[in-house]
């Protein structure tokens, strides 16, 4: 098993026929089971065409109800991404991932509560990955997003992060010394996203095939503060945390909409405190993270 | 962004809110002619430079005659304000802004700023105006009072009544009080801010409520449907190196240390400067090349490091991923040669054709040192500035 996806998952691509939709569609597709899995990609302007033999639907809805897909990838450029959102979610998707990065804050504030508001109101929840995130793996499985395949190795344990390269850091490290993954998921590094820390060590938590995760976090925001003290409480796997920024300046905006320090609680050390406090093996060296898990197995 | 006050109140305008009369001016006779088409016999002359704590550097002086706005423009402009926000060196003043006095009674502050925790945008106000927020926000928390609004319906009467009364706005001014909150939600959402902030918000003794001075962030990703607001920019308040680091898409920051640094990806940036530090050295910079780093951006990337005087060593750190290291190689092989870089290089590179990569900084014939991991990486550069 593993979180969220795995190799029979069906896969809608919002922004197929785009530059960076084209390219990373055919990486998920050379993937694993990947050729079973994108079995969709929407372009009102060429539906009824195909692209790696993918067919090509007017809608998410049409998508959907032509192959059965329940989750789909978006690369649809910011202008129009939280648009793209909407429609997965207006489809009843279980999950949409978006990849886009720079959706101004705005568009992402009023689709996230649009969505809440759909839940509220008896609708079925669509889970939102991202936005700007990498996407989300099961090695050996299912890739969707833009990560590197090649690094990753099927196995039991967890990762989760904001960030992409770090991410891979940590599947590296793992990989290097033995140690496969169930699913690495990249939350992504805006300030309003969907899925946060919380939810994924939930998800880590109750997965029988997960048996310890790296996680991992930045400056900015209450979000891996939170997950800490929901796990101090219900986690039953080990976990390692790291969160980059020990040396980022207040008032700066690290690369990352979300990675900028406004308070004195969204610092990394202030975090690194927290997480500690609540169980985590936390390490200040990003070098040590693999094996640092190593030895809690 | 960033914008000055007065472009602020100039926005708060657009958007109906209340705002004491005034004129922005970029030499002293330009002031002098202000004051005296404002009228009256009381002037603040204000200094307008990007940072907060302008009034505690200097910055912001009351003129009780014309000769006085000469005297007090001359003093202001062009000197160098150091505020808390600054740093030591301060920052050149190079605008003022000239108002109208102001009958000040009573001191409040409110905002409006997107909070990520609640997804909602959240209308903060305060009894304690004209203060530091951060301080009244650690000393007397209970002084700031808070409501989240849901976009999708926006500000309600009830809850702009609740912060109005809540701050202690007497009966009289309540009406105006409100419709001031409405309109600075408006203006926030419509402008794409991620910061808007009255402070202080005053009553005057006629029971009038008036914006005194505003502060204005905005989304850098909405920017593109702002073009009345990109005009706001002005780049004598940025870091020049930021400014040519973003012609390229490079996300750069200059920080204090002296190892430079340039890495593919936000969190590994991050993770990299926090190496540097813990194996005893400080970072010269956060350098984000992004996922398509090509021949030209990491010459670039070299070049707007090497500017610092105080970078005595550069660490490369990339995860080839999508973008391979071969690729990444051959730029740094380049850069290097372009540059005639004389400070000691360590490549730290991992990922899809790391070994190809590899053997492209050897056969380069150049002193690259080569390392595997990052504590690897950190340990060799923070030894070999030494």
């Amino acid at each position: 098993m593993s979180i969220l996806i795995n190799k029979n998952t069906k896969v809608i691509t919002q922004g197929i026929t785009g530059k960076t939709g084209q390219f990373h569609t055919e990486k998920c597709i050379e993937y694993a089971n990947g050729k079973k899995c994108f079995v969709a990609g929407v372009n009102p302007k060429k539906a009824g065409e195909k692209i790696f033999d993918v067919p090509i639907y007017a809608s998410v809805k049409e998508a959907k109800a032509e192959t059965g897909a329940t989750v789909s990838v978006i690369y649809v450029p910011p202008a129009g991404a939280a648009d793209a959102i909407w429609e997965a979610c207006e489809a009843d998707l279980d999950l949409a991932i978006c990849i886009t990065e720079g959706i101004p804050v705005r568009d992402m504030l009023m689709v996230r509560n649009k969505m809440k508001a759909k839940e509220a109101a008896g609708g079925k929840k669509t889970l939102l990955l991202g936005p700007n995130c990498p996407g989300l793996i099961t090695p050996d499985e299912i890739k969707i997003g833009i990560m590197p395949g090649h690094i990753h190795r099927k196995g039991r344990i967890g990762v989760v992060s904001r960030s992409g390269t770090l991410t891979y850091e940590a599947v590296a490290q793992l990989t290097e010394i033995g140690l496969g993954q169930s699913s690495a998921v990249g939350i992504g590094g805006d300030p309003i996203n969907g899925l946060k820390h919380i939810d994924v060590m939930q998800m880590f938590n109750d997965d029988p095939e997960t048996d310890a995760v790296i996680m991992i976090g930045e400056i900015g925001g209450p979000d891996e503060a939170d997950a800490a003290r929901w796990c101090k409480d219900n986690m039953k796997k080990p976990v390692v945390g790291f969160i980059a920024g020990v040396t980022a300046p207040a008032g700066k905006r690290m690369g990352h909409a979300g990675a900028l320090i406004s308070g004195g609680a969204d610092t990394a050390d202030a975090k690194l405190a927290i997480m500690e406090e609540c169980g985590f093996k936390v390490t200040r060296n990003p070098s040590e993270m693999g094996r640092l898990l190593k030895s809690l197995l | 962004m960033k914008i000055h006050e007065y472009q602020a109140k100039e926005l708060l305008r657009k958007f109906g809110v209340v705002t004491p009369r005034g004129k922005a001016c970029f030499s002293v006779d330009e002031a002098v002619e202000a004051a005296r088409e404002l009228g009256g016999s009381v002037w603040v002359v204000k200094a307008q430079i990007h940072a907060g704590g302008r009034g505690k550097g200097g910055g912001v002086k009351l003129a009780r005659s014309l000769d006085e706005v000469r005297t007090i423009a001359g003093q202001i402009l062009g000197m160098q304000l150091v505020t808390h926000q600054t740093g030591a060196g301060g920052q050149k003043v190079r605008r003022l802004l000239i108002e109208e006095g102001a009958d000040i009674k009573k001191e409040y502050y409110v905002a409006a700023l997107t909070d990520r925790a609640t997804q909602k945008v959240a209308m903060m106000a305060s009894s304690e105006g004209g203060m530091d927020i951060e301080e009244v926000a650690h000393n007397t928390p209970e002084k700031i009072i808070k409501v989240f609004v849901d976009p999708q319906v926006g500000l309600t009467d009830a809850q702009a009544q609740q912060l109005a009364k809540g701050i202690g706005v007497p009966d009289a001014s309540l009406a105006q009080a409100v419709d001031t909150l409405k309109k600075l939600y408006t203006c926030y959402m419509e402008t794409d801010a991620s910061l808007a902030e009255i402070n202080p918000l005053i009553l005057e003794g006629s029971g009038n409520i008036k914006a005194l001075d505003a502060k204005f962030n905005f989304d850098s990703n909405a920017l593109y449907r702002h073009p009345e607001i990109v005009e706001y920019r002005d780049l004598d308040e940025e870091d020049a190196d930021e400014i040519e680091a973003s012609k390229f898409d490079l996300a750069y920051i200059s920080l204090d240390g002296n190892i430079g640094c340039l890495v593919n990806g936000a969190g590994l940036a991050m993770a990299t400067m926090d190496t540097i530090k813990l194996f005893g050295a400080e970072p010269a910079n956060f350098l984000d090349v992004g996922g398509g780093a090509t021949t030209e951006k990491v010459t670039e990337a070299f070049k707007i490091m090497l500017k610092n005087p105080k970078v005595k060593g550069i660490l490369v750190n990339i995860f080839g991923g999508i973008m391979r290291c071969d690729t990444i190689a051959t730029g740094v092989v380049a850069a290097a040669k372009e540059v005639k870089l004389s400070v000691p290089l360590v490549v730290r590179m991992k990922g899809t054709n790391e070994d190809l990569g590899k053997q492209i900084l050897k056969d380069s014939g150049l002193p690259i040192i080569a390392a595997d991991t990052m504590a690897e990486a950190a340990t060799k550069i923070v030894a070999a500035v030494k």
